[in-house]
């Protein structure tokens, strides 16, 4: 039995940049963005990073393969750069492969750095990925938002509930995160939105309306992380630490096996049991303060509130409407605005929630800062399709505690 | 045992342009179409053509035949996809024939399906004989109203024969009534008087003549006239030339589906085997650079239980009043797809042949040591709580039903008729596909409904004019029985 990651690494600086329709930069401009306050957070220089990790997935819009890009933009001196791609999980990895190598002892000072430029496709939403050779002659022409569209079809149905209650649960979802954004300067999209609006909107792929989806960005976050001892040597006193990191990765068995019902991740209740156990947290509605999970649509937040057991199997609607996510509520869910108006720069997005949780738990997220600082932050993405996916999980927290 | 024809079936695809959409869009500029207003014509889904065409009329006419026993198969057919590749051959994988099959695509003229059965029936194995059409006309033509998008097939040898063949006739001569060539895009024709005076009245009765002397019978033993005729009126003058009353002219299926080019005097054939009695005589009449007369003597045998043929496909039907979409469904207007549509399309064409069992064949795999069915065939089986190596046997499942275990009508991913409806299929024996549906309404679509599978155009690569095939997931119900 492994001992796993908890308290064995510490967060030095973290950075983000705004996210948004940056029609004036390119990634590298991004990548500097959100390093320059992420080095300038963690007091140190760049010399003394020891590895680093770029994550990016549709590199093909922007950066083009490889580290060389975050190596090039950041003038790194000719030090181990490793660029990792998992779908929209790649922003954990990229903090994941820092963590591991700080926590292997092959690196005192580790840099995780994700950055997506989406906006030079010349359409809205995703730009279509290559899926492989095989998988052309044989999927549908298929896009995010039909495949997420098939969760709402199969929770109903799973939970005999009718799609108004749905369509009401997803709508609220979407307004609380547009208010939260609207307190975060960082964030994409900062307006207010009705529920009518919501329920009123055309559909992209029923019950999905297009305020369910989540923007399309561009941005770039980063973290700088150590040992808890050399931050303290540091002068650091107020430390985040990691308290767990797991990865769960489809193997098939959704999409080939019939034990799977289409209505849950099945990848995310494996990682947030791994991860619960990891962070030695029993009951996770009790001891979680903050959560943010890979909101791509209003349906996956609802449904993977339920994955993470924040919620019970078919409680989520409930919760939801009675505001236990809201900012103002139990366990505030996209404090900052989620995936769906912070923004979803894909390579960036999993070290953008980091990047609240840190700030939150420092008592540094300014207007939108929980009055009982959070102790416990939880973050969630989620990669690929419901069917096939990449699930990855953070939990991270006071150093101590 | 007797050689004859063992089996038949058809397929009409379910769209039907009411031709009153056609002449009312095109009445500013060819009010003369007025008079050809009527019924409606079969038109192909965007994601049919021949070859998809042909393999559900075999699939039709191949219930309860085993398919290990054909020998040869004949796909006849003026509208193939491809020019240099065997259009048979995607058709023989799809089917699963052997691979010892004998295969031709037999083309070039609207003769060439009587001429392929004529070829079959000299043989002694047993073959199948298919032809499809899906012709592309003009806007505002006589043609664009008559013609109609289907196919037929014919399975050929020794057994319980529905019907034998009693007598025979050809002629060959180079009539030019229209042509198409490599360069040009659409048939070029003469004048209609000339062309029944000079071609259909002056080459077919003879040649009816020489059949009929050849079986030892005469024209008043023919029950079933089967001949078809863009020409209006000419079917049956020369029915009357040849001594043919005009009640046993077959109908044209005119009104119900229009004249399917090289396929119709073949699925005007399979269409009167469906309604003829024991001892009637059916003649099919192929016209096209000459003739080729076919006489039948019809023997009661029972037809298989399930198929659709003609009459199961016309009636599996849908009004289309929409000529706008007929046009782009046919590339005849440059609509605007958006850039979504750009994306690379290309087949790497190894990877097609490595996978051809999975792509053409949907063939998946059975685990021999847990029994778990699974779509595709992989090295390791899926079974959470077997993950055997190497253990998969082949399993075919595009015989298969399944249900609709989750579905969405997509109007982001780019479509040629959005919205992209698809889902998860869960087959009842076990397996389960993401997968592309057609023949759907978006608003019709539930969980738990049930499906079958067909064989339809996945992609078409316009930068390079390949277009790849996959199977789709369609209601069942509308086609019960089809296999």
């Amino acid at each position: 039995m492994p001992t796993g990651i908890r308290d064995k690494v510490a967060i030095l600086g973290m950075g983000c940049s705004k996210f948004g329709e940056r029609w004036e930069s390119d990634a590298s401009d991004l990548m500097v963005e959100a390093f320059a306050e992420g080095i300038k957070d963690a007091g140190i220089e760049t010399k003394q990073i020891d590895a680093a990790w770029l994550s990016t997935a549709i590199e093909e819009q922007h950066v083009g393969k490889s580290a060389v890009p975050l190596a090039t933009a950041l003038r790194l001196p000719f030090i181990p750069v490793t660029r990792v791609e998992n779908f929209c999980a790649s922003g954990t990895e990229a903090f994941r492969g820092a963590v591991y190598a700080v926590a292997s002892g092959a690196a005192d000072f580790a840099l995780a750095l994700g950055v997506e430029k989406l906006k030079d496709t010349g359409y809205g939403g995703l730009p279509q990925r290559g899926r492989g050779t095989l998988n052309n002659q044989t999927w549908p022409n298929l896009s995010a938002p039909g495949l997420f569209a098939q969760l709402g079809a199969a929770y109903r149905a799973k939970h005999d509930v009718s799609r108004d209650d749905l369509k009401r649960a997803m709508a609220h979802i979407s307004v609380k995160s547009h208010d939260n954004a609207a307190r975060n300067p960082k964030a994409h999209l900062r307006n207010r939105i009705t529920m009518d609006t919501v329920l009123n909107a055309p559909l992209v792929a029923d019950p999905l309306g297009l305020y369910d989806c989540c923007g399309v960005s561009d941005g770039a976050a980063c973290a700088i992380v150590t040992t808890p001892e050399i931050a303290r040597s540091l002068g650091k006193t107020d430390l985040v630490s990691v308290k767990a990191l797991q990865l769960s990765v489809s193997n098939g068995l959704e999409a080939q096996h019939n034990s799977w019902d289409g209505s849950y991740f099945h990848t995310t209740r494996v990682a947030a049991r791994r991860a619960y156990q990891e962070a030695a947290i029993e009951k996770p509605r009790d001891e979680i303060s903050l959560v943010e999970v890979h909101d791509c649509f209003s349906v996956t937040e609802l449904v993977t509130l339920e994955d993470l057991q924040l919620s019970g199997e078919g409680g989520g609607i409930a919760d939801v409407l009675n505001g236990f996510y809201d900012a103002d509520g139990t366990i505030p869910c996209q404090i900052d605005g989620g995936l769906k108006c912070f923004g979803h720069p894909i390579g960036a997005s999993g070290l953008r929630m980091i990047y609240e949780m840190y700030l939150q738990i420092l008592g540094r997220a300014g207007e939108r800062q929980r009055k009982r600082t959070p102790r416990l932050g939880m973050t969630h993405n989620l990669g690929g399709f419901p069917h096939q996916n990449v699930c990855s999980i953070a939990i991270v927290g006071r150093y101590g505690d | 045992m007797a050689f004859g024809i063992l089996a038949t079936g058809a397929y009409i695809p379910r769209l039907r342009l009411q031709r009153r959409a056609i002449v009312d869009a095109n009445r500013w500029f060819a009010p003369g179409l007025s008079s050809l207003g009527k019924g409606e014509r079969a038109i192909c889904n965007w994601d049919e053509d021949v070859i998809t065409m042909a393999v559900e009329a075999a699939r039709d006419a191949t219930i309860g035949v085993d398919r290990n026993d054909i020998a040869s198969l004949y796909l006849a057919s003026t509208t193939f996809p491809f020019l240099d590749r065997l259009n048979a051959g995607v058709v023989a994988e799809a089917l699963c024939l052997p691979e010892a099959l004998s295969a031709l695509d037999v083309a070039s003229t609207q003769r060439c399906a009587t001429s392929a059965l004529a070829h079959a029936l000299r043989g002694t194995d047993s073959s199948i004989v298919v032809a499809a059409e899906h012709r592309r006309t003009r806007a505002a033509s006589a043609i664009e109203l008559n013609a109609g998008d289907g196919a037929a097939a014919v399975v050929v040898g020794e057994g319980e024969p529905l019907a034998r063949l009693v007598g025979r006739a050809h002629s060959t001569v180079d009539f030019v009534d229209h042509f198409r060539t490599a360069e040009s895009e659409f048939d070029y024709q003469w004048e209609e008087r000339w062309i029944r005076d000079a071609g259909y009245m002056t080459i077919v009765p003879p040649v009816i003549a020489r059949c009929l002397a050849e079986a030892g019978l005469k024209a008043s033993d023919v029950n079933h006239f089967c001949m078809a005729a863009m020409v209006p009126r000419v079917v049956n003058a020369v029915g009357k030339t040849a001594g043919i009353a005009d009640a046993v002219i077959a109908d044209s299926l005119q009104a119900l589906c229009g004249d399917t080019g090289a396929a119709h005097p073949l699925l005007l054939l399979v269409a009167a085997l469906e309604r003829a009695k024991a001892g009637e005589r059916i003649m099919v009449v192929g016209f096209g650079q000459g003739a080729d007369a076919l006489l039948f003597e019809v023997t009661g045998a029972a037809a298989a239980k399930g198929r659709l043929g003609c009459a199961g496909h016309l009636a599996r039907r849908r009004e289309e009043t929409n000529y706008s979409k007929f046009l782009a469904f046919n590339d005849l207007i440059e609509i605007e797809r958006g850039m979504r549509s750009e994306t690379d399309k290309q087949t790497p064409l190894s990877s097609l042949w490595r996978n051809r069992d999975t792509v053409t064949g949907m063939i998946g795999g059975q685990c021999s040591v847990c029994g778990t069915l699974q779509f595709p065939i992989t090295r390791i089986c899926v079974n959470p709580n077997c993950n055997a190596m190497d253990t998969q046997e082949p399993h075919p499942f595009s015989r298969k039903t399944g249900r609709v275990n989750s579905f969405t009508a997509d109007r982001l991913t780019y479509s040629p008729d959005p919205p992209a409806c698809y889902g998860m299929v869960q087959f009842e024996e076990g397996g389960r596909w993401m997968m592309d549906f057609t023949d759907v309404e978006a608003d019709k679509l539930e969980v738990g409904m049930r499906m079958r599978m067909m064989f339809r155009i996945k992609d078409v690569d316009a930068q390079r004019g390949f277009r790849r095939y996959f199977w789709k997931a369609a209601p069942a119900e509308a086609a019960e029985g089809s296999a």
